[in-house]
């Protein structure tokens, strides 16, 4: 047992938890733009652009997000030699918020839906008659609302994004499962305080996003 | 908002002109994302027959493919079982009248949904691999299935309790009202109840653990994606093998939602709130078919 708290002087757990961390901030922004946009499409008038938003959530959501991963890496990178910098590690970086992003764009996309679900008749018909059309009337009145009631599904992705940055160890960033893995196959013999240890802080991370989006969800919620 | 034409107006001469030149816009648009991806994949030379060719032969699906997606399959489905059967348990436990057996039951739950299934899957593989006389060949689809279980597992326990705090309250004192005790009602009142309400989220939950069993390919176990990788790495055409891969999974994905969303419409209102709930349980799993 007291070897194993000097395991921490030769690994950086930490550093590797802030990898997660930039991972699911980069992801989260990257999915919500995504996600707000393609709301925006399955909302409008516009079939063509309904139906492309439809297809894409159908096709994402359905996805392994592994294979997305590993398509990523070794389709995008490895066949098609898609490199947004030229630093390798960076390059997987980004790779891997690309996935992550595209994966849980469709998730924050069904999310705000639910949410515009919660804007009540009236607003729309209310924005319709002081003469808004369909953007104005969606970015003005709906999404706002729509936003505020969507907080507790946005927070469920949220964490939902946390916990699968781990699957960035596809795209072999240096990210805490993968040390996780490298510190079991160095000390077999505390594997269990060691899985506890990376469980333990995905724990910390993920119950005060649950509890802050609960939170903000009564706090911000539209009063009718 | 039940009804998405509230948006906008019902469209005038006028503005049916100006929807359908959006419209023909919109279509370019993605017509446009679309070519600038068959052009990228053509100058790679992706859209080469040899490529393509391998998955339009028998022996391609039969050495590589159809076993890979049996694998892929026996850990799903295995784990959709085990994961049942221990949701049942927790859930009920979590309903017990025992106020310690209910606390042990809400630790091992939350505890098991907040920690990533790839975590587990790899401490449970090492652990399986290592420290039990258990064969390193089969290390891989235990972890596999165990992690799934504990993850999924939970997710049903939470279901089962949300399922039956879902219930109108008039049930449960309806029980009482005639002599049940409060474990009684629950046993024969609510819970059959809850449980039919719970299919078809259940039923979405199976979409998760499919998708999930793809981890299975970073820890080695040799499903559909680690199969068609492999493949894709001797043929010399990995894009379009994994593109097959997630095309598989998509159209079982797909089936799976399909059917869940009939079964919501077919149990009615209280079976489509469960799925419909505000704060999904699982936030991947299938969404509510939102009207």
């Amino acid at each position: 047992m007291g070897g194993f708290f000097a395991l921490f002087e030769g690994y950086d757990v930490v550093a590797a938890f802030w990898m997660n961390i930039q991972l699911a901030f980069w992801a989260a922004i990257g999915s919500l733009v995504l996600g707000t946009v393609l709301a925006v499409m399955r909302i409008s008038p516009i079939a063509s652009l309904r139906w492309f938003g439809t297809a894409y959530v159908n096709i994402f959501r359905n996805t392994p997000l592994t294979i997305i991963m590993v398509f990523s890496v070794l389709g995008l990178w490895g066949q098609l030699q898609v490199n947004f910098v030229n630093d390798f590690d960076l390059n997987f970086f980004m790779l891997a918020i690309l996935s992550l992003s595209l994966y849980h764009a469709a998730f924050v996309c069904e999310a705000i839906r639910s949410g515009v679900n919660t804007v009540p008749l009236g607003q729309a018909e209310a924005a319709r008659s002081i003469g808004l059309s369909f953007l104005p009337a969606a970015w003005l009145i709906i999404l706002p609302q729509a936003f505020r009631g969507a907080i507790a599904p946005l927070g469920n992705v949220l964490i939902a994004l946390v916990k699968n940055t781990t699957v960035a160890a596809a795209a072999s960033v240096a990210e805490a499962s993968g040390l996780m893995k490298t510190m079991i196959e160095f000390r077999p013999d505390v594997m269990t305080q060691i899985f506890l240890t990376f469980a333990i802080g995905f724990v910390v991370i993920v119950i005060p996003i649950g509890l802050l989006t609960t939170w903000a969800s009564k706090k911000l919620a539209v009063a009718r | 908002m039940s009804n998405q034409a509230v948006l906008f107006d019902v469209p005038g001469p006028k503005a049916k002109r100006r929807i359908l030149v959006f419209n023909v816009l919109g279509g370019l648009f993605v017509l446009g994302i679309l070519a600038v991806a068959v052009n990228g994949l053509a100058e790679k030379d992706q859209f080469e027959a040899a490529k393509w060719t391998p998955f339009l032969e028998w022996s391609t699906w039969q050495f590589t493919l159809l076993p890979g997606l049996l694998a892929t399959l026996q850990a799903a489905g295995v784990a959709v079982l085990t994961s049942i059967a221990f949701g049942l348990l927790f859930g009920f436990g979590r309903l017990s009248g025992v106020a310690p057996l209910r606390w042990v039951c809400d630790v091992v739950v939350e505890f098991f949904r907040a920690v990533p299934v790839l975590l587990m899957m790899i401490f449970l593989y090492q652990f399986f691999a290592k420290s039990t006389p258990m064969e390193a060949s089969n290390a891989p689809f235990a972890a596999v299935v165990v992690a799934l279980t504990l993850y999924n597992g939970s997710v049903i326990a939470e279901l089962v309790r949300s399922g039956v705090f879902g219930l109108p309250k008039g049930q449960r004192e309806a029980g009482l009202a005639i002599g049940l005790t409060p474990a009684q009602s629950l046993r024969s009142i609510e819970i059959p109840q809850a449980l039919v309400a719970m299919l078809p989220a259940l039923l979405g939950q199976f979409v998760v653990i499919l998708k999930d069993s793809a981890l299975g390919y970073i820890i080695g176990y040799t499903d559909l994606l680690a199969n068609a990788q492999r493949f894709g790495a001797g043929a010399g055409n990995m894009l379009p093998s994994l593109l097959v891969a997630a095309a598989i999974f998509i159209l079982i994905n797909m089936l799976l939602t399909f059917t869940a969303q009939r079964l919501s419409r077919l149990l009615g209102a209280r079976a489509g709130k469960l799925l419909q709930r505000e704060d999904a349980i699982d936030p991947e799993g299938v969404e509510a078919p939102v009207k």
